[in-house]
């Protein structure tokens, strides 16, 4: 077994045990993070295929933005999970049939009739300064511009419509708006206000001589 | 030099055994002194406030305290490592590693001289961006597992503060990776050579600033230490680790302090080349300093920046942080992308030829 090999395996097993145990843990708190090591063991069998790039990304755009934002979520949820649980046996023959025919479908596409190194062949090895990064963006920007624009417009909307969605306009009385610019502004004058009084003098005290004995 | 030590050892062992020795022999090489390092900047630290504010600092173990680092170890390592009522065992013990974990393996990729480099990938910003994007986690978990109100808060306090800096860092490092052609940090400490002119610093000026606050942001530094905000949550999400635990994590913190540094070293700052490189009488004069001394000068710079502006300003509120990271750095950094395009089309300057 070659280290390569080795390592391929050690990232394999990982992601599939907590791809498994993403669905099996019971606290979605802890589902979530297990999903945060399948992609990373994912990200690590893509950098082995010597995808760095996609590698890279899915660890930084997956892990390091989507999933806390997701694990936020979950974690702020109040979830019961005996109710959860409720209706398990219920939908099961339904859930069992949408499994089988899921696996089927993936056969089909996946299996050995087309997939494998006798459909595809053998990957071409790349020298150590093959640029993956560029491999990809030159086809992004030239062959398949418009598709990449198109993806572009298609998250702008769902940013906009994720603001539109959320966005309430409500008048000031009934919060409290801060005016930062405001803030940033202030002065001096504005806070502070110099008070010009008489200096007041104790009096000297008679008995201080019979204190300091 | 590794490559003689993994010969050596696939002389007498398995292949993949020798490799695996081989990389452990790396990483200590590497990581030993950074460990050393954060150890006497935390009394770097110390000794700088303390005369900013007309003290002593540390000066009691040791000559002049210069053993204090190491009695605060022992102090952290004997110290019991309590866990709180009701809190999850098997998280509330990730959290540190999940912390201290990235901060250590990003080093891999930064280079210290010419070709002194664990890993001399093609993608080395990205990975950098990648791996140090895992150490939101050390703090989301840190402060769900401790199952403690200010632990909890300062937790998703300070994993916000820390994905929406990340953006503004990313298009920083966009803008470093336009002008070099090269995601590789080597390449890109080579496309500065030929004195301080030629380093990133001038077309960058913005972007330097923005890449350093966002450090400050990402390593929960003031004015952005909202995160251990201690008037208004305690200590933030690791109120409830006592001893080591709590040691990784500012381990942790110290650690990225370095490495922040010395990505702003050499991206901005020309790494180890010397500023002086085509100005005939001091090129000379200063041949005699090794690239590493360059960098480590200029990552000390850039450190002693970090504890002068801890001792100099007050903690930012949480608002106006978020405000100064979506509605300033973002925008700033997103227009000077379109500048930095602009400049390389029309290869302006010494920079873009």
């Amino acid at each position: 077994m070659t280290f390569e090999q080795f390592i391929f395996y050690v990232l394999g097993a990982l992601a599939i045990v907590s791809g498994l145990m993403v669905i099996t843990v019971k606290n979605p708190v802890k589902a979530a993070l297990w999903l945060v090591l399948a992609f990373i063991a994912t990200a690590g069998v893509w950098i082995m295929a010597q995808a760095e790039f996609l590698g890279l990304v899915l660890i930084l755009v997956y892990v390091g933005a989507v999933m806390v934002l997701f694990l936020f979520v979950v974690m702020m949820l109040d979830i019961n999970l005996a109710q959860l649980k409720e209706g398990f046996t219920r939908y099961l023959p339904l859930g069992a049939m949408a499994s089988v025919g899921i696996l089927a479908m993936m056969y089909m596409v996946l299996g050995p009739d087309h997939f494998g190194l006798e459909v595809t062949g053998a990957p071409v090895q790349q020298s150590a300064n093959f640029s993956n990064t560029k491999a990809i963006g030159v086809p992004l920007y030239t062959t398949h511009a418009y598709a990449f624009v198109l993806a572009a417009v298609l998250l702008l909307v769902g940013i906009v419509a994720a603001i539109a969605l959320t966005l309430r306009r409500r008048p000031p009385r009934e919060v409290l708006y801060q005016n930062i610019d405001q803030q940033v502004k202030t002065e001096k004058a504005d806070r502070l206000t110099m008070v010009k009084m008489e200096s007041v003098v104790e009096k000297e005290l008679p008995e201080k001589e019979e204190e300091s004995k | 030099m590794f490559d003689a030590i993994q010969a050596f050892l696939s002389g007498f062992l398995y292949d993949w055994l020798a490799i695996l020795i081989t990389l452990v022999i790396q990483a200590v090489v590497v990581i030993l002194p950074i460990m050393l390092a954060v150890a006497w900047l935390t009394y770097a630290e110390r000794k700088v406030i303390g005369y900013m504010q007309v003290r002593m600092g540390p000066n009691r173990v040791g000559p002049g305290g210069w053993l204090q680092p190491i009695a605060d170890a022992l102090k952290l390592m004997t110290k019991e490592v309590i866990f709180p009522h009701q809190s999850n065992k098997y998280l509330f013990i990730i959290a540190p590693v999940l912390s201290i974990a990235p901060a250590v393996a990003v080093w891999a990729v930064i280079p210290f001289s010419p070709d002194v480099v664990v890993a001399d990938i093609n993608a080395g910003i990205l990975y950098v961006l990648a791996v140090s994007s895992i150490l939101v986690y050390g703090t989301v978990i840190a402060g769900w597992a401790s199952n403690s109100k200010y632990a909890f808060l300062g937790a998703l306090r300070g994993s916000a503060q820390k994905i929406s800096y990340e953006i503004a860092m990313g298009f920083a490092l966009v803008t470093v990776l336009m002008i070099a052609g090269s995601m590789n940090l080597q390449d890109i400490v080579n496309g500065q050579q030929g004195g301080v002119w030629n380093w990133y610093l001038l077309p960058l000026l913005p972007m330097f600033v923005v890449y350093f606050l966002s450090g400050l942001a990402e390593t929960n530094r003031t004015p952005f230490d909202i995160v251990e905000g201690e008037a208004e949550i305690v200590a933030g999400f690791h109120v409830e680790y006592s001893g080591m635990t709590f040691g990784v994590f500012m381990l942790a913190e110290y650690a990225m302090m370095i490495l922040i540094s010395f990505m702003t070293a050499i991206m901005f700052l020309g790494g180890w080349l010397s500023p002086f490189e085509g100005i005939p009488p001091l090129e000379t004069l200063f041949a005699w300093v090794p690239a590493f001394g360059w960098l480590a000068f200029k990552v000390s710079f850039l450190l002693f920046v970090f504890i002068w502006l801890r001792a100099t300003f007050p903690r930012y509120r949480y608002d106006q942080l978020m405000r100064l990271g979506w509605k300033v750095l973002i925008p700033v950094t997103i227009v000077w992308v379109f500048v930095v395009g602009a400049m390389k089309y029309f290869q302006f300057g010494p920079w873009f030829n």
